[in-house]
């Protein structure tokens, strides 16, 4: 029962971390007893699990996580949308729309749009597939969007939201973190966006640190300070919808989407149904949040209409 | 559209340069007149090649490197030398880039830079005769990004003119009916040079040195070609089909005039510091 | 255009090749990590004269769709070397020299990659040679294995490889251009870092079959030295990424926020 490495050591391909009664986890492979690492990164030991943590990676999609992507490209029912990594992703409109709705679907979110959205189904096979029904999810127009890398994400968001709502309750921003790596970033005015980009930069870079929401708070106090003395007026200015809200849920649940309805999610559609809405108006969202079961039988066409 | 319209960019990267624009800034921190960070690295490929040099233009970068060989003149010009730059974007410099044989933004660049040192009659070829209508020296310059992030034809129009100013290549003479090395090496005939500078126009703005996601929202670019004597020597709007003011062209050209002086100072640098080889 | 003279002899009278190494002896290798931006991993060689490039993007959506594997990636090599690489100038267009080396370069590396983690998409790895002076598939693949490495392709070990050959009755390691050209025989070989499986081997030339089992023994002994080599520098680079100025690292610090990846560990536990 060995371990040949110290704790956050930096390990490349092939290297011997382990041996004996331990379980090989993300990053290793295990061969005869032994375990190896299969990445450049800090091995770690958990219990008797041995894992490496990479610095970065691409994003690869898992069922229920919050994405940001891009539309690229219409066809028929479906947007493909780019949500980086080697998966390219498809949302089909009725996982989108209420019905009816156009036959044109640009009409309603076109190339050049972005969206946060849940990834509904993935597996070897096919897919991933979006849905924009449910809490946060829909069109994301103004502010800017940072791409840190799926890598960096769990760090960005911390223990229970710890790192993220630190930084959005200092600096009164909306944000949305996607498990995909793009972070979503409104600020009321160019200093404070500049300090939020200031501080997820701060982490993208010592991801791997100890004490880094101590670091990244005291920084931005810091900051603040310095804005106030120079320009007292400046951090004062409220931003249009101070949606805060704490959060309740584990990562990947974040800040409601400010362009988004305010609706509890789960409820059936006794209330009345709108319209599908004009053309990419930024505050309207067809995206209700309704159960999506309806979107669930579609599906299946959905991979019909998909296939290339 | 820039010059990748197959690359979708985001509406909200579009608006958030735009916004930026409408302030006055550039995304990265620059003037609309500033260029990025510009470096040139001499000899690079000093064992092969005749010349060679890389430039980094911010997170730019591409290498040129110019091979002398011995050829036929054409039959037009028996008593010239041959001149020629050519280009590849291969896939490694860019997840834009594809496999296969050059598309037309790398026949352009190629062709852009090419003009941009024939026009500028950088080259006096009729000096690189070895015997007319039999043997020329033929001057290669080939151009390879490696990192694109914007703005590849300055950035090579660069290389190119550093590796030709700095390449040495074999003397020959013409004996007995073939050319017979003497020995001796020689610098190429220079009588000018010229560097490329580009402009993008991004709605009303004109920015200088576009960065790759600049280049991917702008309406359309001016390259120009502006050689020792601030004398314009070749020009090509490219990069998308939006047009451009009179107004506009003027005022490129002033930020183009501006911004060569200071590459032909930042070449003549490079060179006298070089180690003699 | 510089005329390539076979020189007067490739080894002298005191046992030195015409660079002055021993028979033995390998060029100096300098290996770097992440030298380029766009790729996803990249890595550069100079070993001697030969100076590569490496870029490795991936795992990424593979376009055609008919080349797409169900239960794997694609693993897709493509080597060039530019036309100023070689002292006579090299056409631009692929030639068939460095498409059969793509494809040996491919197979080299293949062993080695968890190619079945990504379904579906490729793993590019692209070889830029910008100095050609002998062995450059082998410090090809050098490079690419920090370029993968680098990328974060999972992997079971680093592939080193070297060039061996003989000259003038004399087995040599690390050919370089000359050698190559005018010696004996040229034997490229790649082996798996953690277990020695012989990855790639070719050969030209005429050796005993004594003659080339010393040689290849020769070859693994020096790959396993740039195996050391290609782990150190891929260690030194990330340790950089890693470090920031003045913190000191504690050990076995039970400090649950550092454990990036946290999150992925609450949800293994659940399978």
């Amino acid at each position: 029962m060995t371990v040949y490495f110290k704790k956050r050591e930096v390990v490349v391909p092939g290297e011997l971390l382990a041996e004996g009664r331990y379980r090989s986890s993300m990053g290793t492979y295990d061969e005869e007893g032994k375990i190896y690492s299969a990445l450049a990164g800090l091995a770690e030991l958990r219990g008797n699990t041995v894992k490496v943590v990479p610095l970065e990676g691409v994003y690869i999609p898992s069922e229920g996580d919050l994405v940001i992507g891009t539309i690229t490209r219409v066809a028929g029912n479906n947007w493909k949308v780019d949500i980086t990594g080697p998966y390219g992703a498809s949302l089909h409109a009725n996982n989108a729309l209420r019905r009816p709705y156009d036959d044109d679907i640009s009409r309603y979110f076109d190339i050049g749009d972005v969206i946060a959205a849940e990834i509904t189904a993935f597996d070897r096979n096919s897919g991933p597939f979006l849905t924009l029904k449910g809490r946060e999810l829909g069109l994301l127009t103004e502010g800017m969007i940072l791409d840190l890398g799926p890598a960096k994400i769990p760090r960005v968001i911390g223990r229970s939201g710890s790192m993220i709502n630190m930084i959005k309750d200092k600096l009164r921003i909306e944000a949305v973190v996607a498990q995909n790596g793009k972070i979503w970033i409104r600020a009321p005015n160019a200093p404070t966006l500049d300090l939020a980009i200031k501080a997820f930069k701060m982490i993208e870079a010592q991801a791997h640190t100890s004490k880094l929401t101590e670091r990244v708070g005291a920084m931005l106090d810091q900051e603040l300070a310095e804005i106030k003395e120079t320009a007292p007026k400046t951090t004062e200015i409220e931003s249009e919808e101070e949606v805060e809200s704490p959060v309740k849920e584990e990562p990947p649940e974040e800040e409601p989407v400010p362009v988004v309805e305010e609706e509890r999610a789960e409820e059936t559609a006794t209330a009345p149904i709108e319209e599908p809405a004009e053309p990419k108006a930024s505050e309207e969202e067809p995206a209700p949040a309704e159960e999506a079961k309806a979107a669930k039988d579609d599906d299946n066409k959905t991979e019909e209409v998909i296939e290339e | 559209m820039g010059d990748y319209s197959a690359e979708v960019i985001s509406n909200i990267d579009r608006d958030y340069i735009a916004n930026f624009l409408d302030a006055g800034k550039r995304i990265d921190g620059r003037a609309f007149n500033e260029a990025r960070n510009t470096e040139i690295e001499l000899d690079v490929v000093a064992a092969k090649a005749e010349g060679s040099a890389l430039v980094h233009l911010g997170d730019t970068s591409v290498i040129a490197g110019v091979k002398v060989l011995l050829g036929d003149p054409y039959a037009d010009s028996p008593d010239q030398g041959v001149m020629m730059v050519t280009a590849e974007l291969q896939p490694l410099a860019s997840p834009l880039f594809e496999l296969g044989p050059p598309k037309e933004p790398a026949i352009e660049l190629a062709r852009v830079v090419d003009r941009g040192v024939r026009e500028s009659e950088m080259i006096d070829t009729s000096k690189l005769c070895i015997e007319p209508g039999k043997k020329v020296y033929m001057v290669f310059a080939d151009v390879y990004p490696l990192d694109y992030d914007g703005n590849l034809i300055d950035a090579s129009s660069l290389a190119v003119a550093a590796a030709l100013l700095t390449t040495k290549f074999d003397e020959y003479t013409w004996e007995d009916g073939k050319a017979v090395p003497t020995g001796k090496k020689l610098d190429l005939p220079i009588r000018n040079s010229a560097v490329e500078v580009t402009v993008s126009r991004i709605g009303q703005h004109l920015v200088m040195d576009p960065s790759l996601k600049e280049e991917m929202v702008q309406d359309c670019r001016l390259t120009m070609a502006v050689d020792k004597n601030d004398k314009l020597r070749a020009m090509q709007k490219g990069g998308g089909s939006g047009p451009l003011t009179l107004d506009e062209i003027e005022t490129s050209m002033t930020m183009a005039i501006d911004r060569a002086q200071d590459l032909h100072k930042l070449i003549d640098e490079t060179i006298k510091a070089r180690k003699k080889k | 255009m510089s005329p390539e003279t076979k020189p007067d002899f490739l080894i002298n009278p005191e046992g030195l090749r015409i660079d002055g190494r021993r028979t033995d002896e390998m060029r100096p290798i300098e290996l770097k990590v992440g030298v380029l931006k766009q790729a996803d991993g990249s890595a550069s060689i100079r070993q001697g004269n030969t100076y590569i490039l490496a870029a490795v993007y991936g795992p990424r959506e593979l376009h055609p769709r008919h080349l797409t594997i169900n239960d794997r990636a694609y693993l897709r090599c493509v080597y060039r070397m530019a036309t100023f690489s070689v002292p006579d100038r090299k056409r631009p267009a692929p030639s068939r020299r460095e498409r059969e080396i793509s494809m040996v370069i491919a197979n080299a590396l293949k062993p080695a990659l968890f190619l079945e983690d990504y379904p579906r998409a490729v793993v590019d790895v692209f070889i830029q040679v910008i100095q050609a002076d002998g062995g450059t598939r082998c410090a090809a693949i050098n490079a690419a294995s920090l370029a993968l490495a680098d990328a974060g392709i999972p992997m079971k070990t680093l592939v080193p490889a070297v060039a061996v050959g003989k000259a003038e009755g004399k087995l040599l390691v690390d050919l370089g251009d000359e050698e190559d050209k005018y010696g004996g025989g040229d034997v490229p070989m790649a082996m798996l870092g953690t277990t020695g499986d012989i990855t790639l081997l070719q050969q030209d030339g005429s050796f005993a079959k004594e003659e080339l089992v010393e040689a290849m023994g020769m070859g693994v002994t020096a790959m396993k030295y740039i195996l050391e080599l290609q782990k150190e520098a891929l260690k030194s680079a990330y340790t950089k990424k890693v470090a920031i100025e003045g913190e000191e690292l504690d050990e076995y610090e039970d400090d649950l926020e550092t454990d990036l990846g946290e999150a992925e560990i609450a949800g293994e536990e659940d399978e």
